[in-house]
């Protein structure tokens, strides 16, 4: 705001500290079907008030069955998927194979308690195809704690996503829900209108999405517009 | 963390476990305790440069990168340096602009000249390419911040990619992103609307219309900055190489309003 | 305490009764409770025949959208309109309460209001609170001496500009009239000027959105056009969500009837009626 609140600047000092923490916004939504994981983050990349840019997706691929949404701090999140990278890369030489969904998402568990007191300030959400070839997605806080669930909403509107995905996907407190496993085209679309909501009511999302539908012949992308405001 | 001693670049002790050439000497057995305030310089900046814009271009015929900068140096409010030079030529594909602490810029400006210096050496005919020195300014902000130690400043990245325009930007903290229009500070909340709005209505355009409103951009940003300045360079990348012009005027000042009658 | 049957007659202004409690409970870490900002982008700007006032129409409850579709551009009186950014409340209470004053003043004098009579009244209530009251207001109006515009800033200094911005779309908007803002402009022209300025804020400003309203104020005439524009469509939703029958779970059932004891029928008079209410 422009306006002079009455008290702001009673502490200079403390407003002019370095802080190494910046919130650059951005959500990401997972969801996990029988033999397909599908995951979905906004575009737009925020300080405070002003858009950096309209244009910055904040999913990672990390082969061809896994994907990592990551957003929250965005210095953090470079540095985390960059280091993760280079990790994958070792393991690929060093074992002639990819890392399975559920070894990548134990390796990240454990780089984010690695930073256990300087932690990576980063909402994570990693969704693939396990050894099995089922639907997985896993959620982290930023210390590292995880855990494997169906579908997850992480990072700025997360608040407002979850409740939703437990309605619609988890099929929560309905007495008369059949639960039959979920196909891709409605997990797509329930993403899709997720987003839709979220930018109606979420300052810091909006722009556009990406998708990623990962399933046993790969990763395919799609991309879709939001509002701009 | 009393790494202020053991900083890389720093020359060795002149003997084991005695002063280092310009370091700070504590003699043996009265170690005097660690304050920590010699890190507070870089928790503030003191001679500060204010935005840096810049966008890109294309209609087909022409394309490349604009990008402009005012020359002040500001001493907190007053209007101390007159000549600070904020664009500087990397090698001939790429320009970075920076904002924030002119110290500290002039520091990372010899290492990147070191680098362009190492890289000249190698003698292959290849040169850095913009993603290159943008990630690695990346890592450099990051890691400092991550010393809670920043380099205080914002930069842009700009240049030719491969035959493309390129255009990213990096703050104090390793924030990172490309965009095909940045601001940094005021220039973001003041210019990168304008800048938008214009390219918005026009997609494609020529080098001269890039310049018109680059400066034009220039001007509204001196009108409401205050720790903004009427004498700018403007940089162009194209696929034919770098320029940064010598020192401008805002000359084309537009005042008119302030006869409006009350 | 005042009795039920003699109400004491409270003072006029605000009530301060809970303020030293208040005081004491955020001391002891029970947060005081937010109020509704409109994180807004607000302008108005001076033509050849009169004035034009803009606004967003998003209000923010920190980084959730309060109201998509809230009113920022508030009446003031016949010839006189108030752009507000700030604490929802305080702007549309400090608008209210001089516009009740300028109607009173009006029909006192029997004339058109000068719009600096409305400045000078906002100034000095906003001033008396110290910033406390936290309207940051554009006021823009015709009168006798012609069309007026005036920046006033929530601790009660104002400025009297051919052109101005608040609100945290501010300087967005301010870079669009800095650009190009003329003097004497057409209507038409000043309209889409203005529309341009709010369009800056709505789309680079996070908390700014959803539709842009424009008010013309011309010598004897006001043209409210809201909304002027719905900046950004909403998306359409693709499945849709409607719950079958017997969703949710009845844990138990029952019924109480209602017993009709008495019925009275009392006719009221109608306002055509001889026994109407005499309101003179």
């Amino acid at each position: 705001m422009a306006v002079v609140e009455p008290f702001a600047g009673s502490r200079p000092m403390e407003a002019n500290r370095f802080s190494p923490y910046s919130d650059n916004g951005g959500t990401v939504v997972a969801i996990a079907g029988e033999d397909f994981s599908v995951i979905g983050s906004d575009t737009r990349l925020t300080v405070g008030y002003a858009i950096n840019t309209r244009e910055q997706s904040k999913l990672f691929r990390l082969s061809d069955k896994t994907v990592l949404g990551s957003c929250g701090c965005w210095c953090d999140v470079l540095t985390l998927t960059r280091v993760l990278t280079a990790r994958l890369q070792m393991y690929n030489h060093e074992h002639q194979k990819v890392m399975s969904t559920p070894a990548v998402a134990q390796l990240l568990s454990t780089m984010l308690y690695y930073k256990r007191f300087f932690p990576y300030y980063v909402s994570n959400i990693l969704a693939g195809l396990d050894a099995e070839g089922k639907g997985a997605v896993y959620h982290y806080d930023p210390v590292g704690h995880y855990e494997r669930n169906h579908y997850y909403a992480g990072g700025a509107s997360s608040a407002l996503l979850q409740p939703f995905l437990d309605n619609q996907v988890g099929l929560k407190n309905m007495t008369n829900a059949t639960k039959e496993p979920i196909t891709r085209e409605r997990a797509v679309a329930i993403i899709k209108d997720a987003f839709i909501s979220a930018a109606e009511r979420e300052i810091h999302t909006g722009d556009a999405v990406m998708i990623s539908i990962i399933d046993k012949n790969g990763i395919k992308e799609e991309r879709f517009s939001l509002r701009k405001d | 963390m009393a790494h202020h001693n053991f900083d890389r670049f720093a020359a060795g002790p002149l003997w084991h476990n005695g002063p280092t050439p310009g370091g700070i000497y504590n003699f043996p057995g009265r170690q005097v305790e660690d304050s920590g305030r010699f890190q507070e310089r870089s928790k503030q900046p003191i001679t500060t440069g204010t935005s840096v814009i810049a966008f890109k271009y294309d209609n087909g015929v022409e394309k490349g990168v604009a990008i402009a900068a005012d020359m002040l140096g500001s001493y907190g409010s007053l209007a101390r340096f007159r000549d600070c030079r904020r664009l500087c030529k990397v090698n001939n594909q790429i320009i970075v602009g920076a904002g924030g602490d002119y110290a500290d810029f002039q520091y990372v400006q010899s290492m990147i000249e070191q680098k362009t210096i190492d890289d000249e050496c190698l003698d292959d005919g290849f040169s850095m390419k913009p993603r290159a020195i943008y990630t690695w300014l990346t890592n450099i902000l990051y890691n400092r911040r991550s010393k809670m130690d920043p380099f205080w400043n914002n930069f842009i990245v700009a240049g030719m990619q491969d035959g493309e325009p390129y255009l990213g930007s990096i703050d104090k903290l390793g924030t990172a992103y490309e965009d095909n229009i940045i601001g940094t500070g005021l220039g973001m909340q003041l210019g990168v609307p304008l800048i938008r709005e214009a390219i918005e209505r026009k997609p494609l355009m020529s080098k001269a219309e890039a310049q018109q409103l680059l400066v034009h951009t220039m001007e509204v940003l001196f009108y409401r900055d205050a720790r903004s300045f009427p004498k700018y360079q403007l940089g162009f990348i194209t696929p034919d190489g770098v320029t940064i012009s010598d020192p401008l005027y805002l000359d084309n000042q537009k005042w008119g309003f302030a006869l409006y009658k009350k | 305490m005042a009795s039920v049957l003699c109400p004491e007659v409270t003072p006029p202004g605000f009530s301060f009764e809970n303020h030293q409690r208040n005081a004491f409970l955020v001391k002891k870490g029970f947060p005081a409770p937010k109020a509704t900002k409109t994180g807004t982008t607000i302008v108005g700007a001076v033509f050849r025949d009169g004035v034009v006032l803009g606004a967003d129409t998003r209000a923010t409850e920190n980084t959730i959208v309060a109201s998509k579709n809230c009113q920022k551009i508030h009446y003031m009186a016949p010839n006189m309109y108030c752009c507000g950014a700030g604490t929802a409340a305080d702007t549309e209470f400090t608008t209210a309460a001089i516009s009740s004053q300028l109607e009173l003043h009006r029909l006192n004098t029997g004339r058109v209001v000068p719009v600096v009579t409305a400045n000078m009244m906002l100034r000095q209530m906003l001033f008396r609170y110290q910033g406390h009251i936290g309207a940051a207001l554009i006021l823009g109006g015709v009168d006798n001496a012609g069309p007026h515009l005036y920046n006033i800033y929530p601790h009660g200094s104002s400025d009297n500009l051919p052109y101005c911005t608040m609100g945290s779309g501010s300087l967005a908007a301010m870079a669009v009239f800095e650009s190009r803002w003329k003097p004497n402009m057409s209507e038409e022209e000043a309209k889409v000027l203005v529309r341009d300025a709010v369009a800056a804020g709505v789309f680079n400003d996070l908390a700014s959105g959803n539709n842009i309203d424009v008010c013309v104020l011309k010598k004897g005439t006001v043209d409210f056009i809201r909304p002027y524009q719905v900046a950004n469509e909403k998306g359409q939703r693709i499945n849709t969500y409607k719950y079958k029958k017997g969703t949710t779970v009845v844990l138990n059932q029952r019924v109480i009837p209602i017993v009709v004891e008495e019925e009275v029928v009392r006719k009221v008079p109608g306002p055509d009626s001889e026994e109407s209410m005499d309101t003179s």
